[in-house]
């Protein structure tokens, strides 16, 4: 499990304008995209630098391609970083102020203390 | 030798610059009170006329990453950008450019590292809404030079909150031997109980208002000791999973001294947050208005 890649998949599309809406049209090509192109980049070094070892496992493949907040929160995906991006996502589909991070609270409250392990 | 004319210990809302700016018609109905609220506590840093701000705070996953991650970093730069296209789009926060003070960035990073403290350092440094936001609120023309210092709370594994005490003590004596006839305000902002993407987000006040209750208490009263018996690493996760920005807070109270009251204590319960503002004047009294 690499906490550190799916955090490095959140760090990276949240600060692009272009990929948080490519992201967000295209989960499953965009995830694809970056795992085969960009998981590997080490983001202060020349990209002929590269590592050689990050991939996802598929749970986290398919949470990022689902978009799936609760899934990430189990997974230990640091939770500053998903609810960033996701605001960026989605909180346009909603027309009450704070609509959107309720219902992505409401979505976690099965969840009780301690919480995953976030630490990388 | 420098004087530490003011310290500043608040929470920062990133949410204060639109809530304060944006036409009365579209204003939140907290929106008013707050503004009276952050005026009030302006004043407290306008009086003490300083010349050069030590701001205290933490990188949000912005310049700072999981590759390269330092606990305690001090900027040592001419000039600071500050804010970033994501506080843009989520907060509204506009782009600032801030001046450094190099020469006193030098001397807190030659004297922090004699005294036990490994700290990083960066010349090129683009600011956070840590940083901005107490500008923002405190002093808005945003015309003094800043010596930028982070500290992670974000990325475990995290100092230990003694730690976080132990280099506010360590920073005020810093400032207090640079030589310079200087004016500095340190300011410093942190959290008390928050939750960021779990369960008790955005409610309708801070997630714990019993340790929100006590931690105001502590900070007023500048009560490191029990500060220290009572916070560790893992009792933070419990008031809410963004709770150890109060070891920021517990950094500051290690720069007002130990025991030392705050001069000027307000908060403020909103939604999501309980907001919080101490200022402690290190001669013991208020100056009057234009400095002492």
């Amino acid at each position: 499990m690499s906490k550190y890649l799916l955090n490095k998949f959140l760090f990276t599309v949240d600060r692009d304008p272009e990929l948080v809406e490519r992201y967000r049209e295209d989960p499953a090509g965009t995830v694809a995209w970056w795992e085969a192109e960009r998981a590997n980049v080490i983001l202060n070094l020349p990209e002929a630098e590269q590592s050689t070892w990050l991939k996802f496992t598929d749970e986290e493949r398919d949470a990022l391609t689902g978009c799936d907040h609760v899934k990430l929160f189990e997974l230990g995906a640091h939770p500053f970083l998903t609810l960033t991006l996701f605001i960026a996502m989605y909180e346009r589909d909603y027309d009450e102020p704070l609509g959107y991070q309720l219902e992505y609270g409401r979505k976690l409250k099965h969840f009780s203390l301690p919480y995953p392990d976030i630490t990388t | 030798m420098a004087t530490v004319v003011a310290v500043l210990a608040s929470t920062h809302h990133p949410f204060y610059y639109k809530a304060s700016t944006s036409p009365p018609e579209s204003r939140p109905p907290f929106a008013d009170e707050w503004v009276r609220k952050v005026e009030a506590y302006r004043e407290t840093l306008t009086r003490a006329n300083p010349d050069v701000l030590v701001m205290v705070g933490s990188d949000h996953f912005h310049q700072l990453w999981l590759d390269n991650m330092p606990q305690f970093l001090v900027g040592k730069a001419p000039v600071y950008d500050a804010n970033y296209y994501n506080e843009e789009r989520e907060f509204g926060l506009p782009r600032m450019t801030l001046q450094g003070n190099e020469e006193l960035s030098a001397h807190i990073l030659r004297g922090g590292l004699d005294a036990g403290f490994d700290l990083a350092f960066s010349n090129e440094l683009r600011l956070d809404h840590s940083i901005t936001c107490p500008i923002i609120t405190t002093r808005p023309q945003a015309d003094l030079p800043v010596v930028p210092v982070y500290t992670n709370i974000f990325a475990p594994p995290l100092p230990q909150p003694k730690r976080f005490v132990q280099l506010g003590q360590t920073l005020r004596e810093l400032v207090e031997s640079w030589p310079s006839d200087l004016r500095v305000a340190i300011i410093g902002t942190g959290h008390l109980s928050l939750e960021l993407g779990g369960p008790r987000q955005f409610g309708p006040h801070g997630p714990d208002p019993e340790f929100d209750a006590k931690a105001v208490e502590w900070i007023a009263a500048g009560d490191l000791e029990k500060t220290l018996a009572e916070v560790t690493l893992d009792s933070l996760h419990t008031p809410g999973n963004a709770t150890h920005g109060f070891m920021d807070f517990m950094l500051m109270m290690g720069v007002a001294g130990d025991g030392r009251k705050a001069d000027y204590a307000d908060n403020y319960d909103l939604f999501h947050t309980m907001e919080a503002y101490f200022t402690w004047y290190p001669d013991g009294s208020k100056p009057g208005g234009g400095g002492a």
